[in-house]
C-alpha cells in the first residue's frame, strides 16, 4: 500500500489515495523481545514505482512515500496532525500575519556532507516558482511577495494578506542548493538519486522492481533503528497479498475483505499486527447544481434521507469506517461532532419531495411538470464505488427516483464530463488535508472547467467563511468558521457525504515501537525497531 | 529477386510513415492530455500553472506541428524525452526495459516451439485417435484458462502453501550477494512460474497450426508414393513429411518477432516483472505520448522488418516462391 504519509508534504489531494488517519487505533500488546536495536530492514510493497524524486516535479504518492524519508521541511505535521517544526526550530507570524520568521536547526547536513542553510530553503522557492520549471506546486509559493534569507541560520517570507495555509506549505521538501543551483532541475541526476537531509539515505534504485533506502547514522533526530527501508514495486494488489503472507514483504494496506474475513488466522495473527483508523479521504455523491433537478434544497435533502450510510458502509466495507457528515475527518479540529445532517428516513424523503412538487405517476416514478424523477450517477472505475451506487440505485426507486449507473475510464471521466460539466451526479472520493482549508472545492470562483468546485456550489455564505478561515492563524477563529461551513453543507446538502473509510495496515509482528496516533502509524517510523534476536534481513 | 527484395524494402518507408501518423492520430485522440493525467482533481495547481506545464511540453502547438516536429526528431533516431515526471529520454525507458522482456520471450518462445512441434505432429501422426484428442484437451485447456487466474493458483500454491517458489519480481532480497552461479540459479527460480505459464498459454496456437501442416503434408501424394515404395514410417513422417510441413512455421517465425519485444500487460504485472508491457500500459495511462509512440514505432518496425525476414527465409526454403514471380 502507499504509506501513510503524514510527514511529508505537501499532501496530494488527487483522487484515490487513502493514506493517513486520525483516533487512535487499537494497538496490540506486543510479546516481550528485547531492547530497541539497529538493524534489519522493512519491506513494504507500492503498486506504482515513483516518478521523480526530485519533489516538487513529481505528483504521485510512490514519489511521496521515497521523498518524505529522503528530504525534510521547514515544518511537519506531527503525530496529532498539528504543525511543528522540523529544519526549522522554530518560527514567528508577525501581529499582522504577514510576515513569518523561519530559525533554521543548526548542524543539519546534507547526505553529502555539506551543511544545509537557508539559502537551499530559498532555492527551493525559487525554483518550485520558476516559470520553466514544470511543476503542479508553485501556487502556495505564488502568494509570497518577498522571501529572502536574513543569516544562514533565518529565513523569512512576506506574504500580501495573511494566509494560514502557506505555513504549512513550507512543509514542502527541502533541495539541496548546492547541487542544483545553476542547473536545470528537470535533468538532474537528483530525480534517479536524491540528496536530502531526512532519515534514510538514498541507496539504490532497480528500476520497476525496488527503491533501497538505508538509514542516516548523522540524521538530527538520531539515526533510525531499522537499517533499510526497500520499496518494492508490486503492481498487482493480489499479488501483493500473496507476498506478504509469504514473507516477502512486512507492511500492506489490507482490504476490508481481507482485514476482516481472511487474515483473522491464528497462523497471520502470530506473525502480523493489524492496525485500523480513519483514512484520510471520504466518498461522496455530488449533484450537479447547474440543472434545475437538484436545484431544490428540498430534493438534494430527501435524497440524502433516502439514502442508507450505514447500509453502504456494512455492504461496501464490511462496516470498516465511518459515516460522513461533511468534509472533513472525524476527530481533527476542524471536525464538527454534532451537525444537523440528515439520516436516514425514507418517510421525511417522501415528505421533502412531495413539497417540492414531486407526485408518483406511473410505474411509481416520481413526476412534475410531467417529467420524470430521473438521473444518471457517474462513476469510474472503482469496485467500491461501483458497489456504492448500486445500493443507492436500489434505495431511491424506494421513493420513486429511478437512478442509471454509468461506469467511465479515468481520464474520459475528467476530461469529457467532469470538465464540461456534463453530468447529473458523480459519485467520487476526496482526500482529506491535514489543514482544513478547502477554498478550492467549494468557493464560487472556482467553478472554471478543471476547477475542483465543478459541482458549481455557490453560496455567498461559505465563500465568506472559507476567505476568513484562511485569513487568520488563530486556530479558534478559523474552528469557528469551519464549523458554520459543515452547519451550512449539512442543511444545503450539495453532495451527500457517504462514509470514511478505515486505513487497515498489517505490519509483521516483529516491528516494535508502533505508536498508532491520529496521523496513522508512520509518524515515528525512526523510532521503530526489531529486537536483535528477531532481525530477519541483512 | 534483388527486384523483388528492393521493392520489398522500399515499400517499408511509406508504411512505416502511415503507422506514426495513424498510431499518433489515435493517441491523440484518447480523452485527457499528459498534463491532465498528472494534475487532474488537485487542487494545488492552477489553471496558469497547467498552461506552464503544457508549453512545456510543446502541447500548446497544434497538432501538425507537434507531428513534424517528433517525426523531425525521429529522423535522427531520437524519440524525445518522456512526458512522465521523470523526464527521461524515451530510449533509455526502452532500452532498460528491453533485456528482461527479451529474454523473458526468447526463452518462453523457444520452449514453445521445442513443445508445440512435437505435439502438433504426434497429434498429426495419431489423427482422431484418444492421444490426438487428449492433446486438443490439454492445448485448449491452456488456450482457454485466464492466464491471470492460473497465474494467482500457481503462486498460491508454490509460492504461498508449498513455499517452493518465489511468487514475484526477478531476485530474492539480498540476492545481489550471493555468488554469481546462486544469483543465476535465483534468477531461475523466479522465472519458472511466468515462463511456464506463458508457455502453458501459447501451445495451442503453433500445435494446432503444426497439426494441420502436418495433416495436409501426409496426404500429399508423394507421401503415398514413399508409403507405396515401402519406406519406414519413420522415415516417411519425418524425413519427408516434416520437411514441407515446416514451410509454413518460418512465417509464423517471423511473425513472433515484434511479439519478443512486446510484453503482456497482465502477466508481468501480477509477477511484478519490469518488461516493456508495463511499460506501454503506464505510458497509456499517463498519456505519455513520446514513450507510446517510441515503443510503437520499434513495434511497428520490427513487425515489418519480421515479414520482409519471413518473406525472405520462404523464398530461400522453398524453390516454388524463388522462382515464381514473387
Amino acid at each position: 500500500m502507499r504509506l501513510p504519509r503524514c510527514r511529508a508534504l505537501p499532501v496530494l489531494v488527487a483522487l484515490f489515495l487513502a493514506g493517513c488517519s486520525a483516533e487512535a487505533p487499537k494497538a496490540k500488546p506486543h510479546g516481550a523481545g528485547g531492547p530497541p536495536a539497529y538493524g534489519d530492514a522493512y519491506v513494504t510493497g507500492s503498486t506504482g514505482e515513483p516518478s521523480n524524486l526530485i519533489p516538487v516535479l513529481a505528483s504521485d504518492s510512490a514519489s511521496f512515500d521515497i521523498a518524505g524519508l529522503v528530504y525534510n521541511g521547514l515544518v511537519r505535521y506531527d503525530k496529532n496532525l498539528k504543525l511543528e517544526g522540523d529544519l526549522a526550530k522554530s518560527w514567528d507570524v508577525s501581529k499582522d500575519g504577514l510576515t513569518i520568521t523561519f530559525h533554521l536547526r543548526h548542524g543539519v547536513k546534507w547526505h553529502d556532507g555539506a551543511p544545509f542553510t537557508a539559502r537551499d530553503v530559498l532555492y527551493t522557492f525559487r525554483v518550485t516558482i520558476d516559470p520553466k520549471t514544470p511543476t503542479a506546486y508553485s501556487e502556495d509559493f505564488k502568494q509570497v511577495l518577498k522571501a529572502e534569507a536574513l543569516d544562514p541560520y533565518t529565513f523569512r517570507v512576506r506574504y500580501a494578506k495573511p494566509f494560514a495555509p502557506a505555513l504549512a506549505s513550507w512543509g514542502a521538501s527541502v533541495l539541496p542548493a548546492h547541487l542544483l543551483e545553476g542547473k536545470d532541475v528537470t535533468k538532474s541526476p537528483l530525480s534517479r538519486s536524491p540528496i536530502g537531509t531526512g532519515p534514510y539515505l538514498f541507496k539504490q534504485w532497480v528500476p520497476g522492481q525496488q527503491l533501497v533506502l538505508v538509514g542516516n547514522p548523522e540524521y538530527y533526530e538520531g539515526r533510525p533503528y531499522i537499517g533499510r527501508f526497500i520499496y518494492r514495486i508490486i503492481p498487482d494488489a493480489s499479488t501483493m497479498y500473496m507476498e506478504l503472507k509469504a514473507g516477502g514483504i512486512d507492511e500492506m494496506g489490507l482490504s476490508p475483505v481481507q482485514f476482516s474475513r481472511q487474515t483473522n488466522t491464528p497462523e497471520f495473527l502470530a506473525r502480523f499486527n493489524k492496525y485500523r483508523y480513519p483514512a484520510a479521504a471520504y466518498t461522496y455523491l455530488g449533484y450537479n447544481l447547474r440543472l434545475p433537478l437538484f436545484q431544490d434544497r428540498r430534493v438534494r435533502q430527501a435524497l440524502t434521507c433516502a439514502i442508507n450510510k450505514e447500509e453502504i458502509i456494512a455492504g461496501v466495507l464490511l462496516g470498516m469506517g465511518q459515516i460522513a457528515h461533511g468534509p472533513y475527518k472525524p476527530g481533527t479540529w476542524a471536525y464538527k461532532d454534532k451537525v444537523d445532517d440528515f439520516s436516514y428516513d425514507p418517510a421525511r424523503a417522501a415528505r421533502l419531495l412531495k413539497e417540492a412538487g414531486w407526485v408518483p405517476g406511473k410505474d411509481g416514478i416520481l413526476e412534475k411538470d410531467g417529467k420524470p424523477f430521473s438521473f444518471t450517477i457517474l462513476t469510474n472505475q472503482n469496485e467500491q464505488r461501483q458497489k456504492c451506487a448500486q445500493i443507492i440505485q436500489r434505495r431511491l426507486k424506494k421513493v420513486g427516483v429511478d437512478v442509471k449507473i454509468r461506469v467511465m475510464e479515468w481520464a474520459s471521466f475528467v476530461t469529457n464530463f467532469i470538465d464540461t460539466g456534463r453530468f447529473e451526479a458523480v459519485l467520487l472520493g476526496w482526500t482529506i488535508s491535514p489543514d482544513p482549508d478547502i477554498y478550492d472545492v467549494w468557493h464560487s470562483s472556482k467553478t472554471q472547467p478543471k476547477e475542483l468546485n465543478f459541482i458549481h456550489f455557490q453560496n455567498p455564505e461559505v465563500d465568506r467563511l472559507l476567505i476568513e478561515g484562511r485569513g487568520t492563524f488563530d486556530v479558534a477563529k478559523r474552528r469557528a468558521c469551519y464549523y458554520k461551513l459543515q452547519d451550512i453543507l449539512a442543511k444545503e446538502q450539495p453532495y451527500t457525504f457517504l462514509y470514511v473509510p478505515d486505513a487497515l495496515p498489517a505490519v509483521s509482528s516483529r516491528f516494535r515501537g508502533i505508536e498508532p496516533a491520529p496521523s496513522g502509524i508512520m509518524h515515528n517510523f525512526i523510532k521503530w525497531y526489531v529486537p536483535k534476536q528477531e532481525q530477519m534481513r541483512e | 529477386m534483388t527486384k523483388y527484395l528492393a521493392k520489398r524494402i522500399a515499400m517499408l518507408f511509406p508504411l512505416l510513415i502511415g503507422i506514426t501518423l495513424i498510431t499518433f492520430l489515435v493517441i491523440h485522440l484518447a480523452p485527457g492530455e499528459p498534463v491532465d493525467m498528472a494534475t487532474a482533481m488537485s487542487p494545488k495547481v492552477t489553471a496558469a500553472s497547467r498552461q506552464r506545464m503544457r508549453e512545456f511540453y510543446g502541447l500548446d502547438k497544434p497538432l501538425h506541428v507537434q507531428y513534424v516536429r517528433w517525426l523531425g526528431h525521429l529522423a535522427h533516431f531520437d524519440f524525445g524525452r518522456s512526458f512522465a515526471p521523470d523526464h527521461r529520454p524515451v530510449t533509455d525507458k526502452i532500452v532498460e526495459r528491453i533485456p528482461v522482456t527479451l529474454s523473458l520471450n526468447v526463452i518462453a518462445l523457444i520452449l514453445e516451439f521445442c513443445l508445440a512441434m512435437p505435439i502438433g505432429i504426434i497429434a498429426a501422426v495419431n489423427r482422431d485417435t484418444p492421444l490426438d484428442r487428449a492433446i486438443s484437451v490439454f492445448v485448449f485447456l491452456g488456450f482457454a484458462v485466464p492466464t491471470f487466474w492460473l497465474a494467482l493458483l500457481c503462486m498460491y500454491l508454490f509460492g504461498v502453501k508449498l513455499s517452493w517458489l518465489p511468487i514475484s519480481g526477478l531476485h530474492t532480497l539480498g540476492s545481489d550477494k550471493l555468488p554469481a552461479l546462486l544469483r543465476l540459479w535465483d534468477l531461475a527460480k523466479h522465472l519458472i512460474l511466468p515462463i511456464s505459464i506463458a508457455t502453458f498459454g501459447s501451445l495451442a496456437g503453433l500445435s494446432r497450426y503444426m497439426r494441420s501442416t502436418m495433416l495436409e503434408v501426409l496426404s500429399q501424394d508423394y507421401i503415398t508414393s514413399a508409403r507405396a515404395k515401402g519406406v519406414k514410417e519413420r522415415v516417411v513422417i519425418y524425413k519427408h513429411a516434416l520437411k514441407n510441413a515446416l514451410l509454413p512455421v518460418i512465417t509464423l517465425l517471423g511473425f513472433s518477432l515484434p511479439g519478443l519485444i512486446g510484453g503482456s500487460v497482465i502477466f508481468e504485472t501480477i509477477f511484478s516483472i519490469p518488461g516493456m508491457g508495463q511499460l506501454f500500459y503506464q505510458g497509456v495511462m499517463a498519456r505519455d505520448y513520446p514513450l507510446v509512440m517510441g515503443i510503437l514505432v520499434m513495434g511497428a518496425g520490427l513487425t515489418l522488418v519480421g515479414n520482409l525476414l519471413a518473406d525472405i527465409c520462404y523464398a530461400f526454403a522453398d524453390p516454388r516462391i524463388r522462382h515464381g514471380r514473387g
